[in-house]
């Protein structure tokens, strides 16, 4: 997307190209008591990005396919439970990439310029770029990535950030028919959520909540949840996402540090060559 | 057991040693170089020299496996002559005389000195948990049977263990290429000079000349 400016660009110490001031952060808003489950997402996000993913057995639930792949970027999770009063509630939440405004994916990678985060705070995937380490897998809080079997290179949710960047707005909200799934600049969302959130409220949901997670300084796939108090209900979505402490660990200070204990290392040998000079051979010594 | 060469040289390591020796040495700069440009973009440029990032990320695990195999041979082969010993431990002492090539009152030491045992021992180590947290992290093949919280440890893991081989190497290389005239002999046409070996492993010449203390 050369029409958008880069905010942070995976293995890179200089600044990306942000000329572009004006730029808008986007969000998509899924509002989780309007979902009735019914996939048509999951078939928009095949269609626009030519996906087919292998066609699975039933396993006595609605989750088809069972987990994201190469080839599927979302996948509904649909979660039966009973409530307290003792009714049936099914929750069901659109799993994919969550666009973090701090994406571990990112910090992991080793590769130039295979993750990028766009000014607009889509994260996304530069395909041609990427090794296929696994990096982003161990960096992401939320287990999205997926290596693909046939190219080893990793996938995910783009945010259909190609549409994104001529105006349309992503291929799952567009064909979502109860309009759980809105998009727009980000603030507008918040705004949007907290209005879902206080008609819930009223309709009796007390801990209905937006899901925003500020551990990862928030993101770019927010969710309406009903039990803004308990994600975890939602198939273990995390209360209080955060990068891993061992991520931040092997790619925060670690980095440097033991690359410049390596240099200094190299250069405390030449110096002590240069003033101290090497144990000679003794003469006398046949050689 | 006197087993002084014809040349008057002394022998320290045989063909088979030295093939050994070079085989870990050439996989170990291939696995330092696409390594440290997985660990931090000032290095990526090693990449090309496997090939370009894909096929780093590709060789660099087998590489390993050969270089850890490679490594079991000479740990089985020095072990008994890297255990530490008193003598080890009062040269130790005097490392403000090693390093300032004050080499004369130094205590009589075997084949190895401590700084060379160490780094036998620290390569011994970090060798082991390269080589368990390298698996846990190779793609295609096993990473998937891992948890994702443990594949993290694994990537800590194997960061740190590698700093510590290739700092160790570092001042092995300067030791035995630089520092050290004469010691690289041992390594390339598998024999040193009777001052060498009199000068920097008095009990190790007595032990393979059966010369006489002076």
């Amino acid at each position: 997307m050369q029409s958008l400016d880069v905010q942070k660009r995976s293995a890179t110490t200089t600044t990306p190209p942000s000329v572009r001031v004006a730029e808008q952060p986007v969000a998509k808003l899924i509002d989780i008591s309007k979902c009735i489950g019914c996939k048509a997402c999951q078939i928009a996000c095949m269609q626009w990005n030519d996906l087919r993913d292998e066609i699975g057995t039933t396993t006595g639930v609605y989750d088809n396919p069972m987990d994201l792949t190469d080839q599927s970027w979302t996948v509904m999770r649909f979660t039966e439970r009973e409530t307290a009063d003792g009714r049936l509630e099914w929750l069901i939440r659109k799993d994919g990439c969550m666009h973090c405004e701090d994406p571990g994916c990112l910090k992991a990678c080793p590769a130039p310029g295979a993750i990028v985060k766009y000014g607009n705070g889509i994260v996304d995937f530069v395909s041609a770029n990427c090794i296929g380490c696994g990096y982003c897998i161990a960096g992401c809080p939320f287990n999205i990535p997926r290596i693909s079997k046939n190219d080893n290179k990793a996938y995910k949710c783009t945010l259909c950030s190609d549409r994104v960047a001529v105006g349309l707005a992503p291929a799952c909200v567009k064909t979502c028919p109860t309009g759980a799934i809105q998009f727009g600049a980000k603030t507008e969302m918040v705004t949007y959520g907290k209005k879902r959130v206080r008609d819930l409220v009223d309709r009796g949901y007390q801990k209905a909540g937006l899901y925003d997670p500020q551990g990862v300084g928030g993101t770019h796939v927010m969710y309406v949840l009903q039990h803004g108090d308990q994600p975890e209900l939602y198939n273990g979505l995390p209360s209080d996402p955060k990068i891993s402490p061992w991520v931040s660990m092997w790619k925060g200070i670690t980095k440097p540090l033991l690359s410049i204990g390596l240099g200094l290392a190299v250069l405390g040998a030449a110096f002590h060559y240069v003033t101290r000079g090497p144990k000679e051979e003794e003469p006398g010594g046949k050689s | 057991m006197s087993v002084v060469m014809k040349s008057g040289d002394v022998p320290r390591y045989n063909a088979s040693e030295r093939v050994n020796h070079w085989v870990v040495a050439i996989t170990f700069v291939l696995l330092a170089a696409s390594g440290l440009a997985f660990f931090h973009p000032a290095f990526w440029f090693l990449t090309s020299l496997l090939g370009g990032g894909v096929w780093a990320r590709i060789l660099h695990p087998f590489i390993g496996v050969v270089m850890f195999v490679f490594f079991a041979v000479m740990a089985v082969r020095y072990w008994k002559e890297n255990v530490i010993e008193s003598y080890d431990r009062e040269w130790n002492k005097r490392m403000s005389d090693v390093i300032n090539n004050r080499d004369h009152n130094l205590p009589e030491i075997d084949k190895y000195n401590i700084g060379q045992k160490q780094l036998f021992w620290v390569m011994v180590v970090t060798m082991v948990l390269l080589l368990v947290s390298g698996v846990m992290l190779w793609r295609p093949y096993f990473a998937d049977a891992f948890s994702i919280s443990l594949i993290r440890i694994a990537a800590v893991v194997h960061a740190v263990s590698a700093f510590l081989l290739i700092l160790g190497t570092i001042v092995h290389i300067y030791a035995g290429i630089f520092w050290v005239k004469g010691a690289l002999r041992a390594m390339t046409r598998g024999s040193v000079s009777h001052a060498w070996a009199k000068h920097h492993h008095p009990l190790w010449y007595r032990r393979v000349t059966g010369a006489a203390k002076k």
